[in-house]
């Protein structure tokens, strides 16, 4: 009796010896429990050693192996190959971002992005540990809860146009998540992340595509977070017109 | 072993290659006839303060049938363009009733309330008394 | 917004209601439309009718440029928001002449 069987077709590519990146076809044993990374993986162990991607939890909250597939951005551990079957896979690693080796991208510039909106509570004023902890209520941790649930797994990035048409765009997770602390009850700090988040690089280049939000394996939701900081940003604009001048 | 990161372009056709990319570029495309309607509207000012001939002549070109299918596209793009706006202005102001958010649907609802409120006055307005 | 809110029903009333009559004769008249434009919140109204879409539009227009891969960024900003400075000065002109 013949196995049921399923096709792949994996980007491929090798900087030592590669120009560019070319297709390569595998066939793997289809199962219908099993994600395309069980097919990566299966391919790894048995046909092909020399395959790389990256991967560790299988269950969608490590954000690490994020590929395309058949042109969607997609978690490898989340993407069944029985809504496929029996069509063929398409592997790629994630768009607008450099290839370091098959499906391995180069994440340094999400990295720095990331660093770079400040994602840590800034408070007002030191607080000594005889002030007890922060009291907050649940409405106020409902108010930024959803932005906390990013898994840097950057399917955003390779989603969203503006960002592969502008790579200096600080892009959808890091602004979901200077959103994040700027709508946290215990956080002071939305001016010092202003600098970047209201940038032209930072908020004022996206276009609202949705693609983003539509792609977020947590629904993050972060093409909200950028308009309602485009919001909060231009009333920030008005009201330093009105005085005192120049001061919010 | 040394590294050779490579980079693929995003190709100048991205927005025909998925269909939600084709639908945001059909959002942002009814700007133009946006924009085409005030720069009409802007001709007919000055048409305006240029006495009655030229004005009257300008509502003659309005009635002809350039002019008509010029407002029929117009006003398509134009109820896209609402009924875009619409459906995500839920996203960039979140409301909150005390504890709960305000539900998505109902702020849009209330946008359309707000639109047929706003057309009709105009409307009423627009008839001669 | 603004556009989202007015635009269409304006749309209707130029292109479609009163060119098929159905709305009063003279909706549109030479007489009633200048009287409007010479009360001071006729023509602020008239004016802001025209000012806030030429510039969504324009916004707009100049990111979308972007998009469809225009390579001079500085050519496409100035063609969008130029066209909106000329066309607001023209309707500002008009409005203070009438």
């Amino acid at each position: 009796m013949s196995e049921a069987t399923v096709a792949l077709e994996v980007l491929r590519y090798r900087p030592e010896t590669d120009e560019k990146p070319t297709f390569q076809a595998y066939t793997v044993p289809y199962r219908d429990d099993w994600v395309v990374l069980d097919a990566l993986n299966h391919i790894k162990d048995n046909i092909d050693r020399t395959l790389s991607y990256r991967w560790s939890c299988h269950m969608a909250v490590c954000g690490s192996c994020g590929v395309m597939i058949n042109g969607e951005p997609k978690l490898s551990c989340h993407a069944f190959l029985r809504d496929y079957y029996p069509g063929k896979l398409r592997v790629e690693p994630l768009t607008n971002f450099p290839i370091e080796r098959d499906l391995v991208i180069v994440m340094d510039d999400f990295m720095e992005k990331l660093d770079s909106v400040k994602p840590y509570l800034i408070a007002k004023e030191d607080r000594p540990l005889s002030a007890g902890e922060h009291l907050q209520s649940p409405a106020q941790l409902e108010a930024f809860r959803p932005y906390t649930m990013c898994i840097n797994c950057v399917l955003c990035y390779a989603a969203c146009p503006q960002y592969g048409l502008g790579p200096d765009f600080v892009g959808p997770a890091a602004l979901a998540l200077a959103h994040r602390y700027n709508l946290d009850s215990r956080d002071a700090g939305r001016d010092e992340r202003q600098e970047v988040a209201a940038s032209n690089e930072g908020i004022w280049e996206c276009t609202f595509v949705g693609a983003c939000s539509q792609v977020c394996p947590k629904s993050v939701d972060p093409a909200a977070a950028i308009q309602q900081t485009k919001i909060a940003s231009t009333a920030d604009w008005y009201k330093a017109l009105l005085p005192p001048w120049g001061k919010r | 072993m040394s590294r050779k990161p490579y980079m693929r372009k995003l190709p100048t056709w991205w927005w025909l290659s998925q269909r939600r990319y084709t639908i945001y570029m059909i959002r942002e495309l009814t700007c133009i006839f946006i924009g085409a309607y005030a720069v009409l509207i802007v001709i007919g000012l000055l048409r305006l303060s240029h006495g009655r001939a030229e004005y009257d002549a300008f509502l003659d070109a309005l009635q002809s049938p350039f002019g008509m299918v010029f407002h029929l596209l117009a006003l398509l793009f134009a109820l896209v363009h609402t009924v875009t706006w619409f459906g995500v202005t839920p996203k960039a102001m979140p409301l909150w009733l005390g504890e709960r958010r305000v539900p998505d649907a109902a702020i849009i609802m209330a946008h359309y309330a707000g639109w047929i409120v706003v057309s009709a006055a105009v409307v009423f307005l627009a008839r001669v008394q | 917004m603004f556009s989202a809110f007015v635009t269409p029903v304006m749309i209707f009333i130029t292109g479609i209601a009163v060119p098929l009559g159905l709305l009063s004769e003279g909706a549109l008249a030479y007489d009633r439309i200048l009287a409007l434009a010479q009360n001071p919140i006729g023509k602020l109204t008239l004016f802001v009718v025209v000012f806030l879409p030429l510039w969504h539009a324009a916004h707009r227009l100049r990111m979308t440029l972007h998009d469809l891969g225009v390579p001079d960024a500085r050519a496409a900003m100035f063609a969008c928001y130029g066209m909106a400075t000329l066309c607001s000065i023209l309707a500002g002109v008009s409005l203070l002449r009438i």
